[in-house]
């Protein structure tokens, strides 16, 4: 019964998908399954993190085939923060998605793939296996093309060609990758080829595999210079299914990136150099490219590429407390970029566009409003106390040790070009005149629709705010979570151990 | 056999590739396509190719005596497979509803979503 624990967050999905295809055209049930669904399942996970954070690593093998030859699931403490954090922000997007995603959309199947992509997403957490992890992300992606193309506007298939393409191709690179290490080394157990590719000769072969990783990883995670189909697609969907886009489906790219070169690709110097040089050109182009933006969801989309750059330079630096802050900075990104692209849709919804130009005057008319989103648009320039601040302490911390001064210049920078673009955002949403907007017809307005309903898009907002809010007071719980996780990281033999059990004492 | 492998996968990687590189949607799926085979294909030669080598362990031992075939790749490659065919089946309603909404199969055409808005 405890033995699968850490399964039952992945069942539980599974389970919920398949339940509501039953309720194919029943748009109210389904809204009210997925939502009590995902309560159940914030407090299944917060059980299992609580499980694992007092009895260390946990492992499955699946049908008890030993661990270098079965699949494995490996609940470490990273996987099952990141299981936690997905549950927290599929809470909030699922309400999200009850009160803002059109009938007409639900009765095709909304909901069900939307638990597809949950399961997609904790399941890549949580497998050892690297060929299962690539069936993880073949199925977050699959679902996410559904999701992206549901509804078929015009701007919709076009964002969803360009973001098809690259995700296949991303997804090809990573499959030559694992065939090439699968040559190399044959094994696919992450925790067995970390012992085996240390053990191979040929280093140069290890490298090129080392780098197809990257791309491969790279180009899911949106990194310079690989991130041009982010911005063409991620604007087009309807904002709650952006908000579980921007909120975690480049973060489980990130979180390949830290497992692969944690775990298999450790020690080497040339791939630290090459993630330094990506984080930094990420750090810059995204803020560049936020900065000149008209539309809120497309500087938000320009954040997201910007703010991966802070993890990647953390992981490029590889020490303990750069990789703390990296994990910090990962749990502070998840929760205030699905909170934003909710309040994208939140703006939509009462004034009827994104365009900065347009819009104006959303102080005077909702101030209540206007200070909650504060709340999540100021922890992402890192205002202490606010929870963006603390990992960029650990960073900046990190770059001095480590000497490296060009990332330690990337991340002020990025930190005030974000504060120049939360700024503008400010000043042109919030304060400026309104501009004229088109009136949309068969539109439900913010302030035509029930009060029920009303709340419905408030709730998760404030939810994930508090949440931001807690990252943010409460740093100090969260720093111990990210230290460990660090600890975890920077010495892969615990992984290793607990996955292959200690050699030592096997016999 | 091996060299005539590694070449066929080399032609198929660097013809999907320029096929995904061309403006037209049609030729995007058939470089999709032959993208994916290439994979499969690299995957199949990485498991090493023996003959008549069947993963059997004789019944009079307990092991393995000699080399023998790896089925792991082409577990993994059946897997791939079926991917990748969903992914192309998918791909090809994507352009068809794409070409009829938008009119075009001209990719360079298709810049709505980066213009200014």
């Amino acid at each position: 019964m405890m033995q699968q624990l850490i399964l039952y967050p992945l069942l539980l999905q599974l389970l919920l998908s398949i339940l509501l295809m039953f309720f194919w055209k029943k748009i109210n049930w389904q809204r009210g399954i997925s939502i009590c669904g995902s309560i159940v399942h914030l407090a299944l996970s917060a059980y299992v993190f609580n499980y694992v954070w007092r009895n260390g690593t946990q492992i499955i093998e699946a049908g008890s085939w030993e661990a270098p030859f079965g699949i494995v699931f490996v609940a470490d403490t990273l996987a099952i923060t990141l299981v936690l954090l997905t549950s927290i922000a599929g809470l909030a997007v699922s309400i999200f998605s009850a009160a803002s995603i059109i009938p007409d959309r639900l009765k095709f199947g909304y909901f069900p793939i939307f638990h597809f992509l949950l399961l997609g997403l904790i399941g890549a957490f949580l497998t050892g296996d690297i060929f299962n992890l690539y069936v993880w992300f073949e199925i977050i992606i699959i679902s996410s093309f559904v999701l992206i193309t549901l509804g078929g506007e015009k701007a919709q298939l076009e964002g969803a060609v360009k973001y098809f393409t690259l995700n296949f191709l991303a997804s090809m690179i990573f499959l030559t990758a694992i065939a090439v290490l699968y040559g190399l080394t044959g094994s696919l157990n992450m925790a067995d080829l970390a012992g085996k590719v240390a053990a191979v000769e040929n280093r140069a072969l290890v490298e090129i595999t080392a780098v197809l990783f990257l791309i491969g990883f790279g180009i899911k995670s949106a990194v310079f210079p690989l991130y041009f189909w982010l911005p063409a697609s991620y604007h087009t969907p309807p904002s709650a299914v952006s908000a579980i886009f921007g909120g975690l489906l480049t973060k489980v790219g990130v979180y390949a990136l830290i497992r692969v070169f944690s775990l298999i690709f450790v020690e080497d110097v040339f791939l630290d150099q090459i993630l330094l040089v990506i984080g930094i050109l990420t750090l810059f182009s995204g803020g560049v490219g936020a900065l000149v933006q008209n539309n809120v969801r497309k500087v938000f989309s320009y954040l997201i590429i910007c703010h991966i750059g802070y993890m990647v330079v953390g992981l490029g630096m590889f020490t303990e407390v750069a990789i703390a802050g990296t994990i910090f900075y990962l749990i502070h990104d998840i929760t205030v970029k699905t909170n934003l692209f909710m309040i994208s849709g939140l703006i939509f919804r009462i004034k009827g566009s994104n365009s900065m130009r347009a819009l104006g005057g959303f102080y005077s008319e909702y101030p209540k409003l206007s200070l909650l989103i504060f709340i999540p648009l100021f922890s992402l320039v890192g205002i202490p106390p606010l929870s963006g601040f603390w990992p960029k302490i650990s960073l900046i911390t990190a770059s001095f040790d480590t000497g490296s001064y060009w990332s330690l210049a990337a991340i002020i920078f990025a930190s005030f070009i974000t504060l120049v673009v939360i700024a503008k955002l400010w000043a042109e949403v919030f304060w400026k005149n309104p501009g004229k907007i088109p009136k949309r017809i068969k539109f439900d307005y913010f302030h035509n629709i029930k009060k029920p309903r009303k709340i419905q898009f408030v709730v998760p907002i404030v939810f994930l705010s508090i949440v931001s809010l807690y990252i943010g007071f409460g740093a100090e719980n969260i720093q111990l979570l990210s230290s460990r996780i660090a600890e975890e990281l920077t010495d892969n033999s615990q992984y290793i151990e607990a996955v292959l059990g200690n050699p030592q004492t096997d016999e | 056999m091996e060299i005539l492998f590694a070449i066929i996968i080399g032609v198929l990687y660097a013809a999907g590739i320029y096929m995904i590189l061309r403006r037209s949607l049609v030729k995007l799926i058939i470089g999709i396509i032959l993208l994916g085979n290439g994979a499969n294909l690299l995957i199949f030669l990485l498991g090493r190719i023996s003959e008549g080598a069947p993963p059997i362990i004789p019944e009079d031992s307990k092991m393995f005596l000699e080399a023998y075939a790896d089925p792991v790749p082409q577990a993994l490659i059946l897997t791939a497979i079926v991917i990748s065919f969903g992914l192309q089946s998918f791909a090809i309603i994507l352009v068809k509803r794409a070409h009829k909404v938008v009119k075009t199969d001209d990719l360079d055409e298709m810049n709505a979503t980066d213009e200014d808005s």
